[in-house]
C-alpha cells in the first residue's frame, strides 16, 4: 500500500472528526509536526483532546488550534510558555490533566505495545495520583497509569523510507516515537523521503510498520530560546 | 559572591567522578560551569540526549539540538540521543545518578515543592515528579528565602512534587541535609552564623556540635 501523500490536507483526508483524541510528538518546538498542525486548523476539526507534552507557543505550533478554539482538553507535562493557553484554561475554557513527563511518555509507549497500564511511582502522594489505584509491590507503593491509544498520532522525523522506517535527528526524536506507537493511524511528516534500502536496517528508530501515511515537506524548525555561547 | 553562583559552585563539589547528572532549569544548570572537565561527568536532558554539552557558540546552533529548556546545546564525544520514553525510562529506573532542580518549599520531613503555586503558576511539572521519584540522589539548589520568607518550612503547603525525601539542600545561606529525624544542619555559608540560618528558616534545624563553613571548590569558570 503507497503511503506516501501529496501534502499534510492529503494525509489527513478521512481521518479527523469532531471529539477525537490526538497524540503528538515534539517537545517544546523540537521536532513538532508543523505541517499537521497547519492543516488541522485548516480542517476545522473540533472538541479535540491532544496528548502532548506542550502546547506550543503563542500563534505557533499547536498554539495555533488553541487561537482557533479547537481543542477541549490537553494531556501534558508542562504548559508554561503559552499566555493563550493559560488564559482559556484559567477560565475554565480548555480542560487540562496534567501528567509528569515520563509518565505521558511511557503512557503512549504503552498504549502502541498493548499494555494496558502500568504502575509507577512518579506522582506517588501527589495530586497526580488522585483517584488512581495505589499498590505494593516489594513494600514500595505505586500508581496505576492507563496506556494511551488515540484516534490519530501526528508526527515528526527526519528521513524515513516510502514503507515509513523513520530516523529521526537528536533531541529531534523525544516524544515522537511514543507518540507514533499509540495511535490507531499514525501520519509522519518528514524532511526527506528515500526508497526502501536507503535506509541501514540497524539505524532506523521507528519500523514503519507504525507508521501509516507519510508527507515530505519544508519546516520552519522555530526556536524557544536562541542560545549561544558568548566568545 | 552572588547567590546563586555561590550555591552552584557548593552544590558542584557534591558530583561524583563519572557520574551521570541531570541539572534542572535555571540556577541548577549553573553548577555544570563549576565541574573540572576531568572529573568525566556526563549530563542527561530529559528530552532526549546523554551527554549534553556546553552551548553552542554562533553559527553553530542546531535546532535538532535542545535542552530541556529549549534552548541550543551541543553534544560531547560519547553522547546518545533517545526519544522520551527511553530517557524517562532510565530515570525511573534508577539510572540517573543525581538530579538538581530548583524548589518553592522544602520541609521538615525532606519533601520538595517545586512545580505550581494554585490559581498563579500552573505551568506544570514536566520532568520534575519523575526524577525527584527516581534519581539516585536529589539536591535541591535554591535561594533560602523568597521576598524576606523562608522557603524550608514545617510542611509544605504548595502541591508536592513526591513524597520522597530528598537527599540536600543547598542555599546561599547553608548546606541542609534531611534525615529521618528532621533537617541537620551540615554547613553555613561563609560570614553566615547558625542562628543566621536559624532565623531565615521556618522548619527547626537539627545543629550536632560545630557546624563547619562551607567550601566552595572551582573558582569561576570560562
Amino acid at each position: 500500500m503507497d503511503k506516501v501523500y501529496s501534502d499534510a490536507t492529503a494525509a489527513l483526508d478521512g481521518l479527523v472528526f469532531d471529539g477525537m483524541t490526538i497524540a503528538a510528538g515534539g517537545f517544546g518546538l523540537c521536532g513538532i509536526p508543523e505541517l499537521l498542525i497547519d492543516a488541522l486548523v485548516e480542517s476545522g476539526v473540533k472538541d479535540i483532546t491532544i496528548a502532548s507534552n506542550n502546547c506550543g507557543v503563542d500563534g505557533f505550533g499547536l498554539g495555533k488550534l488553541l487561537d482557533t478554539r479547537q481543542i477541549r482538553k490537553m494531556l501534558s507535562s508542562y504548559v508554561g510558555e503559552n499566555a493563550e493557553f493559560m488564559r482559556q484554561f484559567l477560565s475554565g475554557e480548555l480542560e487540562l490533566e496534567f501528567n509528569p513527563q515520563g509518565t505521558l511518555a511511557e503512557r503512549m509507549r504503552a498504549g502502541g505495545c498493548g499494555i494496558p497500564g502500568f504502575y509507577t511511582r512518579t506522582g506517588v502522594g501527589t495530586m497526580v495520583a488522585e483517584g488512581k489505584e495505589h499498590k505494593a509491590f516489594d513494600g514500595e507503593t505505586y500508581i496505576l497509569e492507563r496506556g494511551i491509544v488515540a484516534d490519530l498520532s501526528i508526527v515528526k522525523a527526519w528521513k524515513a523510507d516510502t514503507t515509513g522506517n523513520a530516523v529521526f535527528r537528536k533531541t529531534a526524536r523525544n516524544f515522537n516515537p511514543p507518540a507514533a506507537m499509540c495511535g490507531r493511524t499514525c501520519v509522519m511528516e518528514v524532511e526527506e523521503i528515500v526508497e526502501p534500502g536507503a535506509l541501514d536496517p540497524d539505524g532506523i528508530h521507528l519500523p514503519g510498520i507504525y507508521v501509516h501515511r507519510l508527507i515530505q515537506g519544508e519546516h520552519e524548525k522555530r526556536i524557544e530560546q536562541r542560545t549561544v555561547r558568548v566568545a | 559572591m552572588e547567590a546563586k553562583e555561590l550555591i552552584a559552585r557548593r552544590v558542584a563539589r557534591e558530583i561524583a567522578p563519572g557520574s551521570l547528572v541531570n541539572l534542572g532549569i535555571g540556577l541548577p544548570s549553573m553548577v555544570a560551569n563549576y565541574l573540572p572537565a576531568e572529573l568525566g561527568v556526563f549530563f542527561q536532558a530529559e528530552n532526549g540526549v546523554v551527554g549534553l554539552g556546553a552551548r553552542p557558540p554562533e553559527g553553530m546552533e542546531d535546532p535538532n539540538l535542545t535542552d530541556a529548556g529549549g534552548g541550543f546545546v551541543s553534544a560531547v564525544p560519547g553522547a546518545a540521543s533517545i526519544d522520551s520514553a527511553m530517557s524517562f525510562g532510565l530515570i525511573r529506573g534508577g539510572h540517573l545518578d543525581l538530579t538538581v532542580l530548583g524548589g518553592l518549599q522544602v520541609d521538615a520531613a525532606g519533601h520538595l515543592a517545586n512545580w505550581m503555586v494554585p490559581g498563579r503558576m500552573v505551568p506544570g511539572m514536566g520532568g520534575a515528579m519523575d526524577l525527584v521519584s527516581g534519581a539516585k540522589k536529589v539536591i535541591v539548589a535554591m535561594l533560602h528565602t523568597q521576598k524576606g520568607r523562608p522557603k524550608i518550612v514545617p510542611e509544605c503547603t504548595l502541591p508536592l512534587t513526591s513524597t520522597r525525601r530528598i537527599d540536600l539542600v543547598v542555599t546561599e545561606m547553608a548546606v541542609i541535609e534531611p534525615t529521618e529525624a528532621g533537617l541537620v544542619l551540615r554547613e553555613t555559608a561563609p560570614g553566615i552564623g547558625v542562628d543566621d540560618v536559624r532565623a531565615a528558616t521556618a522548619a527547626a534545624l537539627i545543629v550536632d556540635g560545630a557546624v563547619p563553613q562551607m567550601e566552595l571548590g572551582q573558582p569561576a569558570p570560562v
